[in-house]
């Protein structure tokens, strides 16, 4: 009989418990307690301040609902936007920095594996539980801090200003989506739960602090030592931004700037030529900002994808015995 | 369909030029308990992987219970139960949500679960601390959780990787009951360790693993046989005459051996135990014990592998 070397059976059977599970535990456990505390403290502070700036204000704005998320208090210098920029990999990276080291170290691996399910259920499951985590969270911040416009501001946000929101949320869970594959891959490369947080918490400081320096110098290095023209200059920017986008938190942050700022039109400059006809200030439509984004957004969980395959790779490939 | 639930013919494991398992066959029959046997490093537990398709094999072909671990993993794992080494449980859950999550994976609907989950702990006498917290189990308790999730899942075959390694003497002895219990309710285990004068008392066949090769396969006695040489041994305790030279004249005895304090070991090609008491007594001898030496597998193992050292 010649047998084929597929195997059989669906490679989701027992997906379900699996993201139940790991949902369940999260939920329920110390770390996600402290990880609240950290959120509702760094997000608050930025919140309070902003509303406390807007209900003075008196200019008529027509995205005044989205300026809570935008605006960067005189006292301190940071948005809710901005803030969530560094806090979101922070909570990925502390919901998935051990997924999956610890089922070595408590020896559970094994055991749970000659269960009727196959690898890629379990890495799959665990994923999906923590997305699902990082979502429920964010959707909660979220809608408190829309509750607290909705009170302090006492004035409805425009159906507009809801769908931009609404987006930015998505985008916000997309951009944790890549730092959670980021922790679920290091918590397969390495045994150690203390090694893989400390490779994720590297890389995040690595693309938060060092990376835009980074890519500053090397744009500078291979720049013409003279820009003659605007084309010339338009290059090096654009390459530049290329380097940038490489880190997730930029990509993210361009996605919130075109959200929430409907008066984007770009993120680089703009020939004279492209200006023509542009009334200055102008919000675009909702449909155009969404277009401009768009990139980001592919980027972002393109992104996502990739890193995660990474890690489902390197986890076919591991030995189970501890 | 034969009466075999395991069938492995040839199978090999390589880890880059070392040859982990080098091309065993072995059978494993409905309803019997199988040890694997051998230092650690033999390939005991790499072919335990290999059998539940969780380590590809290089070579060979398995099947468990009419399924190719390879192609139908989910029906091998389905149908076969595993108690790891050293097993874990989640510790932050009780036992009861540690096996609920088994039988959801499983897809036992959850009513039956319930019911199954209860019976199994009754069964491996941890109904009472079926809502504690799996960080408060012993080492032997959890060992137990493990045969109650086999016993749960309702698994035709049990494969259990060092099942006493780590346990005092009782809860060894409880494990042991425990594993034959699962015999009488028709499983077949498949049980591997280096504690040889355990397995011995629960195991029926025996397979002695050395150097990722069976070395030799069988019953205790048979084995026993193979490397020991045939025979009875006996133990005699005797004084007040010349032991040896009484015992040399006793039809059927072959070999007379003295063992030091006034005991000697005598092996015979059948049983002379009566013509050896009537010899020493009627020579006018005191004999003050005679005993059937049972082959012993710890003797067994430590002499092959003596005459392996030898031979290399």
């Amino acid at each position: 009989m010649p047998r084929s070397k597929a195997r059989q059976g669906s490679p989701f059977t027992g997906l379900g418990p699996v993201f139940m599970k790991e949902f369940a535990d999260h939920l329920s456990s110390a770390r996600m307690t402290v990880l609240l505390l950290f959120v509702i403290a760094f997000g608050a502070f930025p919140v309070a301040s902003s509303l406390q700036e807007l209900r003075t204000v008196s200019a008529a704005d027509p995205f005044l609902f989205l300026r809570i998320f935008t605006l960067a208090p005189e006292r301190m210098p940071i948005s809710f936007a901005l803030a969530l920029n560094f806090i979101i990999p922070l909570m990925a990276i502390g919901l998935g920095f051990d997924s999956v080291n610890s089922e070595f170290s408590r020896r559970t691996l094994s055991r749970v594996l000659s269960q009727p399910i196959y690898r890629d259920a379990l890495l799959l499951g665990k994923f999906l539980g923590g997305l699902a985590t990082l979502a429920v969270t964010l959707t909660a911040l979220w809608l408190i801090v829309f509750g607290a416009g909705l009170l302090l501001l006492g004035l409805p946000p425009r159906g507009v200003e809801v769908a931009r929101a609404a987006c930015f949320l998505m985008a916000a869970i997309a951009y944790g989506g890549v730092w959670l594959a980021v922790s679920l891959l290091f918590s397969v490369i390495f045994r150690s739960a203390a090694t893989s947080a400390l490779c994720a918490l590297g890389l995040w400081l690595f693309f938060f602090l060092l990376w835009p320096m980074i890519a500053e110098a090397i744009t500078l290095g291979f720049a013409p030592s003279q820009i003659r023209s605007a084309e010339e200059f338009l290059a090096v920017e654009q390459m530049g931004f290329a380097l940038l986008r490489l880190s997730p938190g930029t990509l993210f942050s361009e996605a919130v700037l075109g959200l929430l700022n409907p008066e984007t039109r770009t993120f680089g400059s703009l020939l004279p030529a492209q200006m023509r006809g542009v009334i200055p200030g102008a919000p675009l439509p909702f449909d155009q900002s969404l277009l401009l984004i768009w990139p980001q957004i592919t980027g972002l969980i393109a992104g996502m994808i990739v890193v995660f395959a990474a890690a489902y790779v390197i986890f076919q490939r591991e030995e189970v015995r501890a | 369909m034969s009466d075999d639930v395991i069938k492995i013919r040839g199978l090999s494991k390589l880890y880059g030029a070392a040859r982990a398992v080098d091309a065993i066959d072995l059978d494993v029959r409905r309803g019997e308990i199988f040890g694997l046997l051998g230092p650690n490093g033999a390939g005991k537990t790499t072919t335990i992987l290999m059998l539940l398709g969780l380590t590809e094999s290089s070579g060979g072909t398995v099947d468990v219970l009419g399924f190719d671990p390879v192609r139908q993993p989910l029906e091998v794992k389905r149908r076969v139960g595993y108690l790891p080494d050293a097993v874990g449980f989640y510790d932050h859950l009780t036992a009861r949500e540690n096996l609920r999550y088994t039988a959801r994976l499983l897809a036992i609907p959850r009513r039956d679960a319930e019911k199954r989950i209860s019976d199994a702990m009754e069964n491996v006498q941890l109904a009472d601390v079926l809502d504690k917290r799996v960080s408060t189990f012993s080492r032997g308790m959890r060992q137990r959780l493990g045969i109650a999730e086999i016993v749960m899942k309702k698994a035709e075959v049990a494969i259990l990787d060092e099942p006493t390694s780590g346990l005092d003497p009782h809860a060894t002895h409880e494990l042991l009951e425990m594993i034959r219990g699962l015999k009488k309710a028709g499983v077949a285990v498949l049980l591997s360790s280096h504690l040889l004068d355990r397995v011995q008392s629960v195991c029926d066949r025996v397979a002695l693993f050395n150097h990722g090769r069976i070395a030799l396969m069988g019953t205790v006695v048979e084995l026993a046989n193979q490397v020991l040489g045939a025979g009875h041994p006996l133990l005699v305790e005797a004084s007040g005459i010349d032991i040896a030279g009484a015992l040399q004249g006793v039809e059927g005895v072959q070999t007379v051996v003295a063992g030091g304090e006034g005991t000697w070991r005598v092996v015979a090609d059948r049983d002379v135990r009566a013509a050896v008491a009537q010899r020493i007594v009627s020579s006018g001898g005191s004999l003050t014990r005679l005993a059937d030496l049972q082959p012993s597998l710890e003797e067994v193992y430590t002499r092959y592998f003596q005459e392996a050292r030898h031979a290399a």
